[in-house]
């Protein structure tokens, strides 16, 4: 009965957001004040039925109704509680619902938090996001719908896919779509300014911060997949340039472009067109990103024949999102006039560079993640792009970058002059880079230009970053909290090139065969290899290897990885087990049993990994700060007061 | 000089740097194109003797062989028509299984032996890597028409 009544509350929303979508347009062409009204109750109305449907979910879920087709599919009797929650989001069916649920909170936050909003533009706004999720209730209702019964329904339920169970990678979805869906405001304020005709400088204030928040938020959701990639793929790796992985780097990317360019429109008036095409390009590729890691098209482009329903569904939904603001772009861009006028070396020059810098890297993943889908979609045949490839672009792209966030942050908006800028960062632009090709060379006494550069650009970002701090520090003005944000962000940039640059160049991997009682130095630390128990789990029976580590004839701890078989299918599955400090990992995967009660394991040393994580926790904490600044507030307040003083008045 | 040309420089300078960052990337993508394989294309001599590629195909049934005191394995994957021996060293993925249907990446060498960097086998029992599932309809269909032949 209670899936049903799910079903029927998706129905009820997607009515709903039909009239949500259109009915405000009419009110705000019309200028009809009770049309126009309608949005905002239409939004909440929404809010509530989807989330009851997913309430509805969530509950199937819990009390294993395995009547339900896609409970069936992800749970069974012995999963745990939170791995029957988080598994709501496991597969297609239930991450749509979940995206749908997360679209209708950032509409409702939108409702609430926008109140300063011209009641017109705000229409406009919720109408617009209404149709994103006219499109993927439609979407759910008619392809994918999550409550399809099963019959005769089974005793027990398949299983949650075994990596999916564990912490990291429970919280990362919703995460990653709070960043997804979080860049539709960006793209509602984009297109409901575009249909008004009116983009100033105050549109770009209003959607600043909901584009920072959402990209705080997708910063976090990626980083969260990182380290859920590192602890349970057992590889020992961070960033494998997955498609899947790529699918959110992507809208990650655009969004970082996005967030500096608004600064420049929302501070000086400048690239209005551009912030907004680029408003279009950060949602469109996260709808882009949703659906190639949720429709199966990585699995194979043919999975579109398979099921042409969806494929069609998605390629149809994707054009008009993409096609139509685009084609709403080229209609009305023309009469977007940035007044701003400013020198060839300036803050708004600089902005634009990193514009182009973050459009580049985001080009090239694209290329290397698109080409092989589209190849294999025409039939030529059957290729993968290396990572080589992606390293290198990266490398190449980093360079400019940091020298960038060096630079750009000190120099002035409008214009200001090369001496200057040359004369204050001379001393650390030569110190970083001395310290930085120093190091690797003290640690391997060698010369390791790339591993130098690295290091060199971490220091010069961190340093520029503070001296800047301390300068506006040593003015005793109060600094606003969005410059402490972005100083805390791009000190998070140093400490991640930091980590990145040392992972690579100073890990050391090994995979071993051992035999009880035999060890292995590796760095400094031995692996003493204890021996393999039989360990059950809640769900699962293991093999755990008992590896003792030792430094310097002093038992320093111990590494329990973990063979993993679930009851579910049955499949093994490995649990690396790690040794974690700021400064450096220790990490054990345990392969297989070989003959004579040998194991194959593999065993690594990871200096500083976990500053990769750290440095995204910075750039995270620089735009949740940021996002705090009372300059967002202040215009809720300043019409507070006219209220006030409009009210004193009468 | 004066601000027009200035922009003109700075105009010019980006544009450079993009162009260079394109040709570097193409050159980047195009020497890191991996192409899949088939058993049945390696020993028809399409594969590249020099380049990295990727095979696929089912594991045979009895044919994997590890070394006593190493990591070393090698094991015979097929379409179903042809078989190419893959030799690996290192740890094989969970579900690497006789029978199932896995990818490696790496080169073939002058004996005809392909040696692996990377063996991918997905975690799912049912799963068959598309490539593979690919090949063997291939096969299976070439097979037939074979047999129509006959």
């Amino acid at each position: 009965m209670i899936p049903e009544l799910g079903h029927f509350a998706l129905i009820i929303a997607f009515a709903i957001a039909i009239v949500q979508s259109v009915v405000p347009l009419i009110g705000a062409a019309k200028n009809d004040a009770a049309l126009i009204s309608i949005a905002r109750p239409a939004a909440l109305v929404q809010f509530l039925f989807i989330g009851l449907a997913y309430a509805a979910l969530t509950h199937a879920f819990i009390v294993h109704d395995f009547s339900v087709l896609y409970v069936s599919q992800h749970s069974n009797m012995v999963q745990p509680l939170m791995y029957r929650i988080s598994g709501v989001w496991g597969s297609h069916e239930g991450s749509l619902l979940l995206w749908t649920l997360i679209l209708s909170i950032w509409t409702i936050a939108v409702a609430v938090y926008s109140r300063n909003l011209p009641e017109i533009l705000m229409a406009r706004v919720l109408a617009v996001m209404a149709m994103i999720s006219t499109g993927f209730l439609a979407f759910m209702l008619f392809t994918s719908n999550p409550f399809e019964r099963i019959f005769p329904a089974p005793l027990d339920g398949n299983e949650l896919n075994p990596l999916l169970q564990d912490p990291g990678l429970a919280i990362h979805p919703p995460m990653l779509y709070m960043g997804y869906v979080g860049f539709s405001v960006a793209f509602a304020f984009a297109v409901a300014a575009l249909l008004g005709g009116k983009l100033d400088a105050t549109w770009a204030r209003w959607s600043r911060p909901w584009t920072t928040i959402a990209w705080s938020f997708l910063t976090l959701g990626i980083a969260l997949g990182s380290w859920w990639a590192y602890n349970e793929l057992g590889w020992g790796g961070w960033w494998f340039w997955d498609p899947v992985e790529n699918a959110s780097f992507m809208p990650w990317l655009v969004g970082t472009a996005l967030i500096h360019s608004l600064a420049s429109t929302e501070k000086r008036g400048v690239f209005k067109s551009w912030t907004v095409l680029l408003a279009i390009l950060a949602f469109s590729l996260s709808l882009l990103g949703t659906f190639i890691v949720r429709s199966g098209v990585l699995v194979s482009v043919h999975a579109f024949a398979t099921d042409p329903a969806r494929g069609v569904f998605i390629l149809a939904f994707l054009v008009i999102v993409v096609g139509g603001s685009l084609a709403l772009y080229a209609w009305r861009s023309a009469t977007v006039v940035s007044y701003g006028r400013f020198l060839w070396f300036s803050r708004e020059s600089a902005l634009l560079l990193n514009n182009i810098i973050f459009l580049t890297a985001a080009a090239a993943v694209f290329v290397g993640t698109m080409y092989p889908l589209v190849v294999d979609a025409f039939g030529i045949g059957k290729i993968s792009v290396g990572r080589p490839y992606f390293d290198t672009m990266f490398s190449l792209v980093a360079i400019p970058l940091l020298l960038l966030i060096g630079i750009g942050p000190v120099v002035r908006w409008k214009g200001d002059n090369w001496s200057r800028i040359a004369r204050v960062s001379a001393i650390i632009f030569i110190t970083s880079l001395v310290l930085g090709l120093l190091l690797p060379f003290l640690i391997e006494e060698k010369l390791n230009v790339s591993t130098g550069l690295g290091l060199a650009g971490a220091l010069w970002v961190a340093l520029t970053t503070f001296k800047d701090l301390f300068i506006r520090l040593s003015q005793k003005v109060r600094l606003p909290l969005s410059y402490i944000g972005m100083i805390m962000a791009h000190f998070g940039v140093a400490i991640f090139v930091a980590g990145v640059t040392v992972t690579m160049t100073y890990s050391e991997e090994k995979d071993l065969r051992m035999v009880p009682g035999s060890s292995y130095n590796i760095s400094g630390y031995d692996f003493r290899f204890q021996g393999v128990r039989k360990v059950q789990g809640a769900n699962y029976t293991a093999d755990e290897a008992v590896i003792e580590i030792w430094r310097d004839n002093e038992r320093s701890g111990e590494l329990l990885p973990q063979k993993r078989v679930y009851s579910g299918k049955g499949n093994p599955m490995t649990d690396a087990s790690i040794d974690k400090t700021l400064f450096r990992d220790l990490y054990a995967a345990l392969g297989e049993e070989l003959e004579s009660g040998a194991w194959s394991m593999r065993v690594y040393y990871k200096p500083l990994i976990r500053w990769i994580w750290l440095g995204c926790l910075f750039m995270t904490a620089g735009g949740v700060l940021a996002v705090s600044d009372r300059r967002y507030r202040q215009t809720v307040k300043q019409k507070f007061n006219l209220k006030n003083s409009v009210a004193s008045s009468t | 000089m004066n601000k027009r040309s200035r922009r003109k420089v700075l105009i010019i300078a980006v544009l450079f740097g993009v162009s260079v960052a394109t040709v570097l990337g193409l050159t980047a993508f195009e020497e890191n194109l991996l192409y899949f394989y088939s058993p049945a294309q390696v020993k028809a001599g399409e594969a590249p003797d020099n380049h990295s590629f990727r095979i696929g195909g089912l594991v045979v049934d009895g044919s994997v062989k590890r070394a006593p005191d190493s990591l070393q394995v090698e094991f015979d994957v097929t379409d179903n028509t042809e078989i190419v021996t893959v030799q690996y060293t290192g740890i094989l993925p969970d579900l690497f299984r006789e029978g199932q249907g896995i990818v490696a990446m790496g080169n073939m060498q002058a004996d005809g032996k392909f040696i692996a960097q990377e063996v991918l086998a997905k975690h799912d029992e049912n799963y068959m890597p598309p490539e593979v599932a690919a090949a063997l309809k291939t096969a299976e269909d070439a097979a037939k028409n074979k047999a129509g032949q006959l």
